[in-house]
């Protein structure tokens, strides 16, 4: 049995499953966004979450804020502590998917951060409160396989996806481990490094994906280093869907005033980055 | 619960009860599983051992004596004070045990890049000194408040060829450091070793740290046995992340007559919030690699450490200490900036020993404990570090302009 047949699927499709079915129905790679809750003040960040789909995300990564994010780069890092500066708390990131729901019922949305947080919120309560909220997944960096008992097991058990990263040292060895309670698709982090820095060769994550192919069913999403709407059109070439993250962060910084403060159209400004990213995702297979 | 030993863990998964484990990204993980399978074949074989006891000898300046402090004996009236003269060993702290054995498994594991983190600097020059021994390039990262209280330690780094990183992020302190020093591995994971400072961070490094470290604990037992025949009845030692208490600790873990007491930094208090005392005043969470007792807040953000001495501001701790806590085998108490700037200044002018200011809370409790104790009472304290790298920063605490 491969992968892809495992997790929440079986209890029932979700979001998540829909979306990528869509995608493949339409015969287009998806654009996945990613932004961090709270960033740069709770009302900015509810109005970027409620624009993206209409702007063409076609899968939300919302970032729960983390005082020591060690898998990201500045640009992630410093969304982060804008956020916590702004007074989020997992609880407010949860509250803010459920406001999002109520004008959106399709968009999946995927929880992304580190471990110690929802530790502390205490397992259980919070898979609850997410299932509650609307949320259809989590990526939680710092949880690899060999701690699947912490989260991974009771999430699936809860019904909803957890999404595993692979990377260019997870070798056909390793896998299958990282894929065995992955469900969702799974998110190929295309370079080593940190989030933000430097993007990989085209042709060398044509090859990855088809090595995750021959491995798994599950969509393959890839990020780490887009910028712009043609390197997510490349990947969109090659992969199931295009993560783009610290570029939209970086957005967000540019938009600040001196104080910090979100300076006027800065959510339209997040938006306009999405909507041509998008663009480049959807044309893409069109293109020569 | 009593255990038959307390000297089995790890587990298999790395944990010491609910604490340590392997928390990192997928990138690090087939990294840490390489050191894991490295580690414990040159544990197993003689030739490693071997190579290690000669660098010790001839370069380290092992064994490090084992001093009656005579004076402070007589000054607290009550139990015999014995030091472990770390600070004597190359380099000036027990660092340099940890940093000899990891570029010796670096060596044969083919690695040709160096990274390290460091708090007060005493690690970041026992790193980049086993570098320039092998010739290893070395980079070293460190908190820029850290690089502003250990100037000293900084210019060492560079002579001894190494390039000293400043990490801007957070408070600028350890923590940040060892945040930029995995996120160098990450993307360096080809030719790059890591030499992590303390008994903490991912499986295999709490257990490999200690077990380089032990040899404190193991000389003790011997030099205590020449000296007065028996073994010691209390032994302390500082904590930040805890590597030399438990390199004290480890080998008397299964003696039951042995008393051991771990001393955090409590800072300006542990009331005032503004101290680094991860069991007094944390609550176990998951960061660097691993579950143990973290500063946090109650939405598991993790709180910046406070303490005077660079090299215990972290807010964990080796996740050993936080089992040792939990089964009660090991004692954990707290001593103040300010208590820590008297016994500095009790030590030097008694024993013509200036410490580092990480064993100076360590000899807080030995001025607490001694005078409560009979005088045939045996009392180790692990002298962990020599101070001369800190008289900056107590000139300045005691209003003295240098």
């Amino acid at each position: 049995m491969s992968a892809g047949t495992n997790g929440a699927a079986m209890n029932g499709e979700g979001r998540l499953e829909r979306r990528f079915a869509r995608l493949r129905a339409e015969g287009r790679a998806g654009l996945v966004t990613f932004v961090t809750a709270g960033d740069p003040d709770p009302a900015t960040a509810a109005k970027i979450l409620a624009g993206l789909p209409d702007a063409g995300a076609d899968v939300i990564e919302l970032g729960m804020p983390f005082s020591d994010p060690m898998a990201d780069g500045p640009a992630v890092q410093a969304a982060s502590l804008r956020a916590l500066k702004a007074g989020q708390t997992l609880k407010k990131t949860l509250a803010m998917v459920k406001a999002f729901r109520r004008g959106d019922a399709d968009t999946p949305v995927v929880l992304m951060g580190y471990y110690n947080p929802i530790y502390i919120y205490g397992v259980p309560r919070f898979l609850d409160d997410a299932k509650k909220a609307g949320v259809d997944g989590l990526i939680v960096v710092d949880l690899p396989p060999e701690h699947d008992d912490e989260l991974c097991l009771p999430t699936m058990k809860a019904g909803l996806n957890f999404i595993r990263l692979a990377t260019p040292t997870t070798d056909d060895r390793r896998l299958p481990t990282v894929l065995r309670n992955t469900s969702g698709f799974i998110y190929y982090v295309s370079i080593l490094g940190i989030t933000g820095t430097r993007s990989a060769a085209s042709d060398a994550v044509a090859k990855a994906v088809a090595r995750l192919k021959r491995h798994t069913d599950l969509p393959v999403a890839v990020g780490f280093g887009i910028k712009t709407p043609k390197q997510a059109a490349e990947v969109a070439r090659v992969a199931d869907a295009a993560v783009v993250g610290s570029m939209l962060v970086q957005t967000v910084a540019r938009n600040l005033s001196r104080q910090g403060r979100a300076r006027p159209g800065l959510a339209a400004a997040v938006l306009k980055r999405v909507t041509a990213l998008a663009r480049g995702v959807r044309g893409a297979r069109k293109a020569t | 619960m009593t255990l038959n030993t307390y000297r089995a863990g790890p587990d298999e998964r790395g944990q010491f009860g609910i604490h340590g484990g392997r928390f990192v990204a997928e990138t690090l993980m087939p990294l840490i599983l390489e050191v894991e399978r490295a580690y414990k074949q040159a544990k197993n074989d003689p030739a490693f051992h071997a190579e290690m006891a000669e660098y010790h000898k001839h370069y380290v300046g092992r064994p490090s004596p084992l001093y009656f402090a005579g004076r402070m004996t007589e000054h607290l009236g009550g139990a015999k004070v014995y030091f472990k003269r770390e600070e004597l060993n190359h380099t000036g702290a027990h660092k340099i045990n940890n940093t000899m054995g990891q570029i010796l498994l670096a060596r044969r594991m083919g690695k040709t890049r160096i990274i390290a983190e460091t708090g007060a600097g005493q690690h970041g020059v026992a790193a980049a000194t086993v570098c320039a021994l092998f010739n290893l390039p070395c980079v070293v990262y460190m908190g820029e408040t850290d690089i502003a209280r250990q100037q000293p330690n900084v210019f060492r780094m560079k002579l001894l060829g190494a390039e000293v990183r400043p990490v801007t992020a957070g408070s600028g302190t350890l923590k940040d450091a060892m945040n930029e020093a995995l996120r160098d591995w990450v993307a360096n994971v080809e030719d790059t070793y890591y030499i992590i400072g303390t008994a903490a961070g991912p499986h295999p490094y709490p257990e490999m740290v200690r077990d380089f470290q032990s040899i404190i604990g193991a000389e003790v037992r011997t030099q205590l046995q020449e000296a007065e025949g028996r073994l010691p009845d209390t032994l302390v030692a500082c904590i930040g992340g805890g590597s030399n208490a438990i390199g004290l600790f480890h080998p008397f873990l299964d003696e039951r007559g042995v008393a051991m007491v771990g001393v955090e930094a409590a800072g300006h208090g542990l009331k005032s919030g503004k101290h680094a005392a991860s069991i007094s005043g944390g609550r176990p969470g998951v960061l660097h690699g691993n579950r143990t007792y973290l500063l946090q807040d109650a939405d598991g953000q993790i709180k910046e450490a406070h303490s005077i001495s660079a090299g215990l501001d972290y807010p964990g701790i080796g996740p050993e200490h936080s089992w040792l806590h939990d089964v009660g085998r090991v004692e954990y108490v707290s001593a103040t900036d300010r208590e820590a700037l008297e016994a500095f200044q009790l030590c030097s002018k008694l024993e013509g020993i200036i410490p580092a200011l990480e064993p100076a809370h360590a000899l807080v409790e030995v001025t607490r404990r001694a005078p409560k104790l009979p005088k045939d009472h045996l009392l180790v304290v692990n002298l962990c570090g020599r101070g001369d790298k800190d008289i900056f920063t107590v000139a300045d605490a005691v209003g003295v302009k240098l």
